[in-house]
């Protein structure tokens, strides 16, 4: 395949490209310094722990260079003296769908949320810049004793569960984007699930950015007690602006005994968002984490959910879907840390660069010595749709003893020229020919995926091969 | 070809050792022999020795040196190649016993040249130059400055290169003209002698349009036990439809810090064939780079590594495709026992013009026993999209099926486990497709699983 189908298949990021003026009740200012921190602590009310805490993340954060000696280079062109951190209209929550002021209303409209919270969302926290603005957990999950708030909330109302994990799977000094979260965090979702409750829908949150030149730094803690199951999902978008946009958010997942967390990504940003997130999990006795990664959007994207396999027989499971289309870099992947005996970690990694895009896989496997009966799966599939498509896969895997095994296997091809003719010479137009080769591509692992999602996926994959014709 | 001994050219190098053995680190450039040296090469050790204390030494951070032991690089304690007396060089010169069957034969102890033989007739009559680099330098400098230290070290080890250049005088320069096809394998030893000692093994091989030749070249330390530092460099050069097949068997002490820097540069429809056996050494890093710079070659890279006791074996591999219609096939495989670690860095980079690129890469690691470490990093940066590309990396054990029927056939356990390392590791060396260096390295895995040292 060597024509050119740039034009041909370019994925739709039209949905979520729409923004309202803004008219921010509280504003941070441009810039980070200890008044940026004094201040948001002060807006949220927030205790004194909490504000040492944001001080200490920030000293980290100014300490660590950037991690440019592996990572790209693009990371320099982040500005964060032109970053707003934050941005709100007001502190709490609305629990109505009706108390939501009208534009946000609008936006959020257009999204789609309440319908699909009709749907099949169990509760719906939307996260408007730095605040949420609408939240609300079907009564029956309520009942279940199943909470769902945001960090601040969480934080002040349940201290006794969430301070004990807060900040622990993922420390602040883990990486220079950890610490800026951990320093000017707001928004995001804590979830905690009772022992032995199954959560039958999944919990859902979207995450918009709507002002130039904002940073969003949502903090998500998901603590699944002994025997519980939960579904989370999220989805990103934010409005094409002319200057870059920050999204780092730090996501910590605890799966206790026996527990189940699966938790899906759709991120569709637009493509000056520099999105750059930190997601791990630790998976005790017999529990099992699942990320489903999506990455469609974004300039550049960095982000490798983790999971460190802590409890004996703990599974820990990567689903990971990129896209990368011009002047995007989708740099994804995923890290397994086994730490206990009979974990076992699978790690499936699924890229389609298009026209000028990249797409990065890199990974970690570490199975230190003295464990027993560890496995772990790896397997990377690229498919690079133009000739100036770009794709790398960087795997790190460290196997130590006789007990375990680990496998690692990637492949980079193309569209098959072959089986476009085939499709053509039965009457398909190449795009569509094009659209059923990629999704054939992705098939296999879009199938794992929630239903709702799965069918987003095709569509917007179909959506790019539309009118791509001529 | 005749069982050897008919000696065409033998020369038994007596000459006196001038220099002074001093600290490796603060040595400056090497001195080469005043009969035999050439102005050029004098000027491009000094620019070597500048680049050397230029450059800093690796850190932890550096995406090159993951996973490396970087404690374990220091220079300080190793002095420059200490001199050997007379009865030591019998001792080595008795000592280099290789393949049966050889076109030629160098020996080299502490960067010396002890001897070079000639015994095919072949060698002289089809123009073919085999010679010590610093007498080539000399005497072939257009060829010689074309090709020598031409492509630069970039996984990493920047500074060792430079460090080589600027010591570079031992070591066999083999130029094959066009056409010619060079029978049986050139082989070279290059032999560390002393506690402490230093030594720089080159080995340049160019080999013209639709040549053929086989190079073999055999580190070892005279003394099992004694430290030295080893600093090599081999490159190999092809042209149009050129065949080399180049072989690196390394049984350096266990107390030495090894390092193996090659570049392979292929030209159109040529195929390069090059095998390392790592056999010794504390801490040996090897590092390979293929440059699939004409259309249609190919490059087969291989690798055998024997670790154990608390050797650790280092080796980074970088697959570049520079033209379309190339191919590239790394097989590295690594046996782990003890406290050993290995750790495989490779890398396969397909440039935008590169289509019908067909490039694989596979390592597989085989521990045997609950302290061995295999750290592997096997990397894929394509950006032509009409390519196969694929890269493997497994970890596992000896499976107890396996052991038990061994077992059940009244093996012990122990050798039941080497019949099953060696059957792992033949694959690859039987891949070079030459009996004799594969029957010699084969005896050189199982003379490790004695544990006797050999006494060559």
């Amino acid at each position: 395949m060597t024509t050119d189908t740039a034009t041909e298949i370019g994925i739709d990021r039209n949905v979520g490209d729409f923004s309202y003026p803004e008219s921010h009740a509280y504003d941070a200012g441009y810039g980070l310094t200890p008044a940026t921190i004094d201040y948001i602590s002060k807006v949220k009310d927030e205790a004194e722990w909490i504000r040492e805490f944001r001080h200490r993340a920030l000293d980290v954060f100014n300490s660590k260079p950037m991690p440019t000696h592996w990572a790209s280079k693009d990371l320099n062109s982040i500005v964060f003296e032109n970053i707003r951190y934050y941005l709100a209209n007001g502190q709490r929550a609305t629990r109505s769908w009706d108390e939501v002021p009208d534009d946000v209303k609008r936006t959020f409209e257009r999204l789609g949320i309440p319908e699909q919270e009709r749907k099949f969302l169990a509760g719906v926290e939307a996260q408007f810049d730095s605040e949420a603005v609408y939240s609300n957990i079907k009564k029956a999950v309520g009942d279940q004793g199943v909470i769902f708030c945001g960090p601040a909330d969480g934080l002040r109302d349940h201290p006794e569960i969430f301070r004990k994990w807060f900040g622990k799977v993922i420390p602040t000094g883990d990486n220079k984007f950890s610490a800026l979260n951990s320093a000017v965090f707001s928004g995001g979702s804590f979830i905690y699930v009772p022992p032995g409750v199954k959560v039958k829908h999944p919990l859902q949150a979207y995450f918009r950015i709507n002002a130039e030149n904002f940073g969003q730094f949502e903090r998500t803690l998901i603590i699944a007690d002994e025997g519980a199951e939960v579904m989370y999902m999220e989805g990103c978008t934010a409005p094409k602006f002319e200057t870059a946009t920050l999204h780092s958010a730090v996501v910590e997942l605890v799966a206790l005994k026996g527990a189940k967390i699966q938790y899906v990504t759709v991120q569709n940003w637009s493509a000056n968002v520099f999105n750059l997130v930190t997601k791990r999990a630790i998976a005790h006795e017999e529990a099992e984490v699942k990320w489903i990664d999506c990455n469609i959007g974004s300039r550049l994207t960095m982000k490798y959910p983790g999971v460190v396999l802590k409890g004996r027989k703990s599974r820990g499971e990567v689903l990971s879907i990129a896209l990368a289309n011009d002047g995007q870099h989708q740099d994804t992947g995923a890290k397994m840390i086994h730490a206990a005996d009979e974990t076992s970690s699978n790690i499936i990694s699924k890229s389609i660069s298009i026209g000028k895009g990249r797409s990065t896989y890199r990974g970690l496997v570490h199975i230190p010595k003295h464990l027993k009966g560890c496995r772990n799966n790896t397997e990377c599939d690229a498919l690079l749709i133009n000739s100036n498509s770009r794709t790398d896969t960087y795997p790190a895997i460290t196997v130590r003893g006789t007990g375990n095994s680990s496998q690692h296997e990637a492949s980079v091809s193309q569209v098959s020229a072959e089986q476009i003719f085939y499709m053509q010479q039965r009457g398909l137009t190449k795009a569509q020919a094009m659209s059923l080769s990629v999704n054939g591509f992705v098939n296999d692992l879009v199938r794992q995926f929630p239903m709702e999602y799965s069918v987003e996926l095709k569509r917007l994959i179909d959506l790019e091969m539309e009118g791509s014709v001529g | 070809m005749p069982m050897s001994p008919a000696v065409l050219d033998l020369e038994e190098m007596q000459h006196t050792q001038a220099e002074d053995s001093g600290p490796l680190v603060t040595s400056g450039p090497a001195n080469g022999e005043s009969e035999h040296d050439s102005a050029w090469l004098r000027e491009t050790r000094a620019a070597g020795w500048e680049t050397f204390t230029a450059l800093p030494m690796p850190v932890r951070t550096d995406e090159n040196w993951r996973f490396a032991s970087i404690k374990a690089l220091s220079l300080a304690a190793f002095s420059r190649p200490l001199p050997l007396t007379e009865a030591q060089r019998n001792e080595l010169r008795a000592r280099s016993q290789g393949l049966d069957r050889v076109a030629g034969r160098m020996i080299f102890g502490n960067d010396q040249l002890l001897s070079r033989e000639v015994f095919s007739e072949d060698l002289r009559q089809k123009g073919v130059i085999w010679l010590p680099l610093e007498q080539a330098a000399v005497e072939h400098p257009e060829i010689f400055k074309k090709h020598f230290m031409r492509e630069e070290a970039i996984l990493g080890g920047q500074k060792f290169a430079a460090l080589h250049q600027s010591q570079a005088r031992a070591g066999a320069f083999l130029y094959v003209p066009r056409g010619v096809e060079v029978e049986l394998p050139l082989e070279t030893f290059h032999w560390l002698h002393g506690a402490n000692s230093s030594c720089f093994p080159h080995t340049l091989v160019v080999a013209e349009e639709m040549s053929k030749v086989t190079v073999i070249d055999h580190f070892a330390s005279a003394d099992s036990e004694a430290p030295g530092f080893a600093c090599g460099v081999n490159d190999l050069w092809l042209g149009t439809g050129a065949h080399v097949t180049y072989v690196c068997a390394q049984d350096w002490s266990r107390h030495t810090l090894a390092f193996q820097i090659n570049s392979t540069v292929a030209g159109r429809d040529a195929s390069a064939k090059m095998l390392t056996l790592n056999l010794g050494g504390g801490h040996a890093r090897g590092e390979s780079i293929s440059h699939l710079r004409g259309a249609g070659s190919r490059s087969d890279m291989l690798a055998v590594s024997i670790a154990d006791g608390e050797q650790e074996f280092d080796q980074r591999t970088f697959q570049i495709h520079e033209a379309p219609h190339t191919s590239s096939d790394l097989l590295y495989k690594n046996s782990l026992d003890d406290k050993a670690r290995t750790i495989f860095s490779g890398l396969i980079r397909v440039d935008r013009k590169a289509h019908q690129t067909d490039a694989y890469q596979k390592v597989r690691n085989l521990l045997l026993s609950d302290e061995a470490e295999a750290n592997s990093a096997p990397g894929l940066e394509i950006e032509a999209n009409d390519v196969r590309c694929t890269h493997g990396a497994t970890s596992g054990q000896i499976e107890g099926e396996e052991l038990f029927y061994l077992q059940s056939r009244g093996i012990n356990r122990a050798d039941a486990q080497r019949l099953i390392v060696l059957g792992f590791v033949q694959e690859v060396i039987d891949r070079i497709g030459n009996d004799q260096i594969a029957a010699c390295l084969g005896e050189r895995v199982q003379a490790k699983f004695e544990g006797s040292r050999r006494s060559r």
